[in-house]
């Protein structure tokens, strides 16, 4: 019974089928799509936040002064953290890259150790993000945003090394704290079913007396000047923004206000890293599988590592993303 | 299933012996670059003027940071992600898809941004509130 499979007489030609044109598994090229798809996204939230900073390129916050803190160090060390955090995703890139090459040798020992020190890298990286965001939320100085939403900052003139700079004072070290009749709604008071945010640590006439009494502080605007550093009022000037303008006194960032200036800033840095710190942290429990499937030898009966070579895909692309992010929100 | 690996970089320039050494070679590398992003974003404020005069609508500067973002990204992607030893149709499959839509987009919405921002500072927009 030869007659159910037709011979075309195309066999062994080009169009006769069992070609591999590509010459790469399924799952590998189905991840090379996800990750084409996935870079279409992350393009996508960073073009949009390039969107918001050329719509306000005059007052955007500089990240220099944003990004300043070390953990364990006190002072002023822009960009060092988050090169830190860039090596430490660079090296896990490493080991990740070394422990395919490992699986392409058959060489279990050595996949496993690879694949743990990547794991570990991650959890790195994982953790020095959810530090990063700690640190920002809480916030430095403290400021002042105004009814039209922008952002007044405090600081005076100090020389160092004879030269006279610009230091930024915080909100607390200047106000003069009076007696205010304004308390905390609770539910147990009047409507019950009606409670309000925390209310701000000190009200603007608090801040505006403080700035009266210290006649060595100075309001700074968000607007950059031609040396690409932030407006500095006059005194007069600075008391009357202050008063005219003064709304509300905001402490650290969330998705509605941000002491560093646009709130904008804020959202997106929030919703970029975080949808980048998502990604890091399922493949780190993707890996974390892999690991184990590793050690109690599926792809060792397999013959054939390319489990890890897949998910290896997937890091490296992660490592990518951040290399961009990286330019965008703190060099650039 | 030993596979073939490439062992070149920067166009044969220079060429390792392994695949291991490749790597360690790519890291290093990868390590310079950054070390010089991240040395550059720290003195930028101090830098010669020529490194903020705008070219294309951008500084200098940011031009570099681009430039440097997109080497390491060519590196990752070659070596690492081993792009360099697939098929040229997989890889044209998968790199221009993503550069031609990235371009496009990029280019729209930041257009589109400066236009507003010209908007708002030569339309009478009163933003200093």
């Amino acid at each position: 019974m030869n007659t159910t499979v037709a011979t075309t007489g195309t066999e062994g030609k080009i169009w006769g089928g069992g070609n591999q044109p590509l010459k790469a598994s399924y799952g590998k090229m189905m991840m090379w799509f996800f990750i084409v798809s996935d870079a279409l996204t992350f393009s996508a939230f960073l073009a949009a936040y390039g969107f918001s900073r050329f719509k306000f390129i005059d007052s955007w916050p500089i990240a220099d002064e944003v990004f300043t803190h070390v953990p364990f160090f006190h002072g002023n060390y822009p960009m060092i953290y988050v090169a830190f955090m860039t090596f430490v995703l660079i090296m896990s890139s490493v080991t990740m890259v070394l422990a395919v090459d490992a699986g392409h040798h058959l060489n279990k020992k050595k996949v496993t150790w690879y694949m743990f020190l990547t794991v570990i890298g991650g959890v790195i990286f994982v953790s020095s993000q959810a530090w990063e965001w700690k640190t920002f939320i809480k916030g430095e100085y403290g400021a002042v945003q105004t009814k039209g939403g922008n952002i007044l900052q405090f600081g005076e003139y100090v020389t160092e090394n004879g030269e006279e700079k610009f230091k930024r004072v915080a909100i607390a070290d200047f106000v003069k704290v009076g007696h205010s009749d304004r308390v905390q709604h609770e539910s147990k008071n009047g409507i019950w079913y009606e409670t309000e945010g925390t209310l701000p640590e000190y009200s603007v006439d608090e801040v505006y007396n403080g700035l009266v009494a210290n006649e060595n502080v100075f309001v700074r605007n968000q607007i950059i000047n031609e040396d690409g550093e932030k407006t500095v009022l006059s005194r007069s000037e600075s008391l009357k923004q202050l008063k005219a303008n003064g709304k509300l006194v905001v402490h650290g960032a969330n998705l509605k206000v941000n002491e560093y200036g646009s709130p904008l800033f804020a959202d997106f840095f929030f919703f970029i890293t975080g949808f980048h710190g998502f990604h890091v942290f399922s493949g780190v429990v993707i890996n974390i599988i892999i690991f184990f499937n590793v050690i109690i030898g599926t792809y060792e009966r397999r013959k054939n590592y390319e489990m890890v070579e897949k998910v290896g895909l997937y890091w490296h692309f992660v490592d990518l993303v951040w290399v961009f992010v990286f330019t965008f929100f703190y060099l650039v | 299933m030993a596979q073939e690996h490439k062992l070149e970089i920067f166009r044969g320039l220079v060429k390792f012996k392994s695949n291991i050494t490749k790597i360690w070679g790519v890291l290093v590398f990868l390590t310079v670059i950054t070390a010089v992003e991240v040395v550059l974003g720290i003195y930028k404020a101090e830098l010669p003027q020529i490194f903020r005069d705008a070219i294309l609508g951008m500084k200098a500067i940011n031009w570099i940071f681009i430039i440097l973002t997109l080497v390491k990204a060519y590196y990752i992607t070659w070596d690492f992600m081993h792009m360099r030893d697939e098929t040229k149709a997989l890889r044209r499959m998968v790199v221009w898809t993503a550069v031609f839509l990235i371009c496009y987009l990029v280019f729209i919405l930041l257009q589109e941004a400066g236009y507003i921002e010209g908007v708002y500072t030569n339309g009478f927009v009163k933003k200093d509130f």
